[in-house]
């Protein structure tokens, strides 16, 4: 399977996929590994090796998944983690755009502000937790501010960088052809950097996520699916943390596919910064 | 300005560094606030000195690093021939990338509460959440570096009567190198962040993830900040180091370099996420 033609046509665009194939065989190929590893899991399950407390067969970690649903628990837990998601990204969003803008743009902050920055940002984000919950409690308060100040740091980076990376030439024709700061800023600078910006939202995004999980199971807020998960284990319900587990998944894609790309298409790809 | 811009940042450092920590020891002075919450650098200063020279906190430091260790070459012998494996093989591409992108959007810590459950605290929880967090990244570079391999390389190679096995350790994998090595400066990155939060979450009572949630039981911030010091190193240590020199002697050897600064250029490359 080495031979030399089969890897030039593995080489090709990823998109290879989509030519001409029908749609339902698309989906029949996704779908047949799940169907796959839940019989897999299912076999497990029912051979009883573990006890059907810890290891959940696939009905029962649906029938909390609709019981949950039902009684509207789910749902609130869903809600405060998406609320506390988007606080903490606004303000690190906010926070990191503007840091790296001005690092970006005057020589001054930059060497004021980077060293601070290199020394925060190698720390993992969750080694904060600790600190933040004796400074401002258990509670909503420490969630929010710990996952804005954690991801605000791939958003200052690649802002930084973003700006820094603006070709030179086309600040200098945009002065050539009279434009004054103001108008530099929002006609050349800010969308010859958006491609950076928008990255490092995206990662910004990616790490609030990973974060709020865990400071959800540490700092004891009453709703949330870090908190259904971790309260799950006090009682042994392997089937509600699944199924808390399951949300989480299915969060976690709708922000990357839905959100991100959505944007990315409206600005970036229509200003014509990224193919 | 007669300084060299090396110098004058190094200077510029320095001077935010000191004012920083002016302006945190004012604070810490001032009585605002408890003593304990916001303890002075000098006293934060000796019992880093004192954590360190009785050896607690390198027998901390010591089992944290076992554990990445652990997780991290887990993943990498799980991730990297797995990655080539998709890469090759249309069939493994197709059963695994649908399975591998509903996980990865599910932070590793959410699976906390289910291994605690499975495996009872301790160090196999640890172990596999950093693997669990070191799969994705490894995985997925892997597999992108050897789809990317110039087909021209492998085409010359198979003309010069380069056999299957020189194909695939004289062409593939430098070619795949940079990304190889990119997954796993990612993937280390991810684990440094999951040990902290598993350690703190399925305690065992050794670790530095474990030593500053227990020292917020105590109210000793001091020693939070020692070890947060002490992560913040490591991990710093690690990303310039070991993947630096690791860089050196494979990627730069090889005549990679043009590749992997190729491979840097591109518009919205994402910085390494850090937190």
């Amino acid at each position: 399977m080495l031979d030399v033609n089969a890897i030039g046509a593995e080489t090709k665009p990823p998109t290879r996929t989509e030519y001409s194939e029908p749609r339902w065989r698309v989906i029949t190929r996704a779908a047949f590994p799940f169907v796959v590893a839940a019989a897999i899991w299912e076999a497990l399950a029912h051979a009883e090796i573990f006890p059907a407390q810890l290891f959940p067969p696939v009905e029962a970690v649906v029938a909390a998944f609709v019981r949950l649903t039902l009684a509207g628990t789910l749902a609130h837990h869903t809600l405060d983690t998406i609320l506390r998601l988007s606080g903490g990204f606004v303000l690190a969003a906010v926070a990191g755009v503007a840091v790296g803008i001005a690092m970006g743009r005057w020589r001054m902050a930059e060497d004021a502000l980077l060293p601070l920055v290199s020394i925060a940002a190698p720390i993992p984000g969750l080694a904060y937790a600790p600190l933040f919950l004796l400074w401002f409690g258990l509670g909503n308060v420490s969630a929010v501010l710990l996952v804005g100040f954690v991801s605000a740091f791939p958003i200052i980076f690649n802002t930084w960088t973003g700006v820094k990376a603006v070709k030179e030439i086309w600040i200098r024709s945009a002065q050539a052809m009279g434009a004054d700061n103001q108008r530099l800023f929002r006609h050349v600078i800010l969308p010859g950097s958006l491609p950076y910006i928008f990255t490092g939202l995206r990662l910004g995004l990616a790490q609030a996520w990973r974060i709020l999980v865990g400071v959800e199971m540490l700092a004891a807020v009453p709703w949330g699916l870090g908190w259904l998960i971790f309260g799950a284990r006090e009682f042994l319900n392997t089937d509600v943390m699944l199924a808390g587990i399951v949300v989480i998944a299915i969060i976690g894609v709708a922000l990357e596919k839905l959100v991100f790309r959505r944007i990315e298409d409206f600005t970036v790809v229509r200003w014509g910064m990224v193919t | 300005m007669t300084a060299s811009p090396e110098r004058r940042r190094t200077i510029r450092a320095g001077i935010t560094l000191l004012a920083a920590a002016a302006l945190y020891e004012a604070v810490a002075q001032s009585g605002l606030f408890p003593a304990v919450l916001v303890p002075t650098l000098p006293k934060v200063g000796r019992t880093l000195i004192a954590l360190l020279s009785d050896g607690t906190l390198l027998w901390h430091a010591f089992y944290t690093l076992v554990r990445v260790m652990l997780g991290f070459v887990l993943a990498i012998l799980v991730g990297v021939p797995l990655g080539i494996l998709m890469a090759r093989l249309r069939s493994v591409e197709n059963f695994v990338m649908p399975l591998a992108s509903a996980l990865m959007p599910i932070p590793s810590l959410a699976w906390v509460p289910v291994f605690i459950l499975w495996f009872g605290l301790g160090d196999t929880v640890t172990i596999l959440i950093v693997f669990y967090a070191a799969l994705f990244p490894t995985l997925l570079n892997t597999w992108t570096g050897v789809r990317t391999v110039n087909p021209l390389w492998l085409r010359a190679a198979g003309a010069m009567g380069a056999g299957e096995g020189a194909l695939f350790w004289k062409v593939i994998i430098p070619g795949a190198s940079p990304f190889i090595i990119t997954g796993l400066r990612q993937a280390f990155l991810r684990s440094w962040i999951a040990v902290v939060g598993a350690e703190m979450l399925a305690a065992s009572d050794w670790g530095l993830g474990w030593v500053i949630f227990d020292a917020k039981e105590f109210l000793n911030a001091d020693v939070m900040m020692a070890s947060l010091a002490v992560i913040g190193g490591i991990g710093y240590a690690f990303e310039r180091l070991v993947f630096g020199s690791l860089e050196r002697v494979t990627v730069l050897r090889w005549g990679m370099v043009r590749a992997a600064i190729e491979h840097r250029r591109p518009a919205a490359r994402p910085l390494p996420s850090r937190a």
